[in-house]
């Protein structure tokens, strides 16, 4: 990914800026300028805000044929992760063995490397989910 | 005008590797290696973790005790000798992960493993002289060792956030005073991946020189003798420096065992003092007095004589995981899983 998208999308990847439909409630993430329901009624009343970073695992999946740069990673989890606050997301899960990850599992947001352009590029951060911890 | 810690906290990766297991690829005797250092297994981050993972962690858990809006952070500084970029601050994407952008001031130091707690003194500096409400000091470290280098059965990760203010201070600093001369003990070149050691000489003219001549100036500014003191916190390269450190000053087992974490997580190099620290806060009582002296090669110590105050009864310290915590959430790893964590293995194309 090019550095300057990248650098745009900086707030929601470090702090899960979400917006929220001052029409219906529904909560977007990414963040959108408009509701996917409302369209037209929605413009000019979407409020930003910062998801709290907790949630529960909707559905997962083990990958083991990873990109060259998981590879270090493999086999790892990638989920798609209901918020609290109704948005879902995709992201890895880390921190916890692949065969102890289930469905319902909540998981809290952190922030780790997602890559880099090389040795010579930038190095992306962004969040991924690690278990809560009772 | 009190100047103290406002908040703390803390992160440990939770991967663990024993000196058993180092020594065993490298025919030595690793029982006697741990022994000898007083280190019973090291911590390993991830590899999608680095000092820029580890200080946001550490700088969130410190919010999640304190909740104050970043917005009143005005200065925040990473003290580390593994940034991940050469050029290009580690400290602004921390700064950027907390929201406290873009009205601050932000800085890496470099000071070995005191370039914590020279933050935390420039903190001081910038709230005591009214140019900060809150500076935010961190010191965090993936440092590593040469293969078969002695370095390797102690470098370790971690690190841990301070919130350095005036307001609602749950420990002030009474004093802060630093040692420093020109002692090339340790050191890494540029573009060096790992660093070289003068061997023995760390020991005598580097480490306890140091530390004797801060912690020795720090009790006569201050008046005080070690039993003044309820806790104690020395810089850890190992288990065994900072126990025969306390002995020679005057300091019991008992002042030291809180805050002494290298023998179960290794040396966190940057984080180590700022952990210990973390890890006496996480316990201490209103009215405890503790003393704590960090040290860098090259070479200096930073002192520092602090109060524990009443406002730490009101302070909400298990909104955050404790150290003792972190210490107990781990996962342990053999060499090769180590050796492709850190790097250590050769791949075609190198990358994350
Ligand atoms: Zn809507």
């Amino acid at each position: 990914m090019a550095a300057p998208r990248f650098w745009r999308e900086a707030p929601s990847r470090y702090n899960l800026v979400a917006t929220r439909c001052g029409n219906c409630g529904s909560v977007s993430f990414p963040p959108r300028s408009f509701c996917p329901k409302c369209h037209r009624k929605s413009v000019g009343r979407m409020e930003r805000f910062r998801l709290a970073g907790k949630g529960s695992v909707y559905t997962y999946s083990v990958v083991h044929e990873v990109p060259s740069e998981l590879d270090m990673q493999k086999p790892y989890v990638i989920a798609m992760i209901e918020m609290d606050e109704g948005a879902k997301l995709t992201a890895q899960v880390i921190d916890v063995d692949p065969k102890d990850v289930h469905i319902g599992m909540r998981v809290r947001a952190t922030l780790r490397r997602l890559g880099d352009e090389g040795p010579d590029g930038i190095i992306h951060y962004g969040y991924k989910f690690v278990p809560i911890l009772n | 005008m009190d100047v103290g810690i406002v908040s703390y906290g803390a992160y440990v990766p939770r991967y663990r590797i024993r000196p058993q297991e180092i020594g065993k690829v490298w025919g030595a005797d690793g029982d006697a290696m741990g022994r000898g250092l007083y280190i019973t297994q090291k911590s390993v981050p991830a590899p999608d973790e680095d000092v820029v993972t580890i200080s946001v962690e550490a700088a969130r858990n410190m919010l999640l005790r304190k909740p104050i809006d970043p917005e009143c952070i005005n200065a925040l500084y990473v003290g580390s000798e593994s940034h991940p970029y050469a050029v290009k601050p580690t400290g602004t994407i921390v700064a950027a992960a907390i929201e406290a952008v873009p009205d601050l001031t932000v800085a890496d130091f470099e000071f070995a493993c005191k370039a914590g707690t020279a933050a935390i003194q420039v903190c001081m500096g910038m709230v005591g002289a009214g140019l900060a409400r809150y500076g935010v000091a961190i010191g965090a470290d993936t440092s590593q060792g040469a293969p078969g280098d002695p370095l390797e059965y102690s470098a370790s990760a971690g690190g841990a956030a301070y919130l350095i203010g005036t307001e609602d201070i749950i420990a002030t600093i009474n004093r802060t005073m630093s040692f420093t001369t020109d002692t090339p003990d340790f050191w890494r070149r540029e573009g060096r991946s790992y660093p070289s050691h003068g061997g023995r000489f760390t020991g005598g003219p580097a480490y306890f020189k140091h530390v004797t001549s801060c912690a020795n100036m720090l009790m006569e500014a201050m008046g005080t003798i070690p039993e003044d003191y309820d806790h104690a916190v020395f810089h850890q390269p190992n288990g065994k420096f900072p126990t025969r450190m306390a002995k020679m000053l005057g300091f019991s087992n008992g002042q030291v065992e809180t805050g002494l974490l290298t023998p179960f997580i290794g040396n966190t190099y940057s984080g180590a003092v700022p952990l210990g620290l973390a890890a006496v806060l996480d316990i201490a009582k209103p009215g405890d007095r503790i003393f704590v002296i960090a040290y860098g090669s090259g070479a200096g110590s930073d002192g520092f004589d602090i109060t524990v105050t009443d406002a730490m009864d009101s302070f909400d310290r298990d909104a955050a995981p404790k150290v003792r915590d972190l210490m107990e959430r781990t996962k342990e790893i053999d060499y090769a899983t180590y050796a492709k964590f850190r790097g250590k293995i050769l791949m075609k194309e190198v990358s994350i």
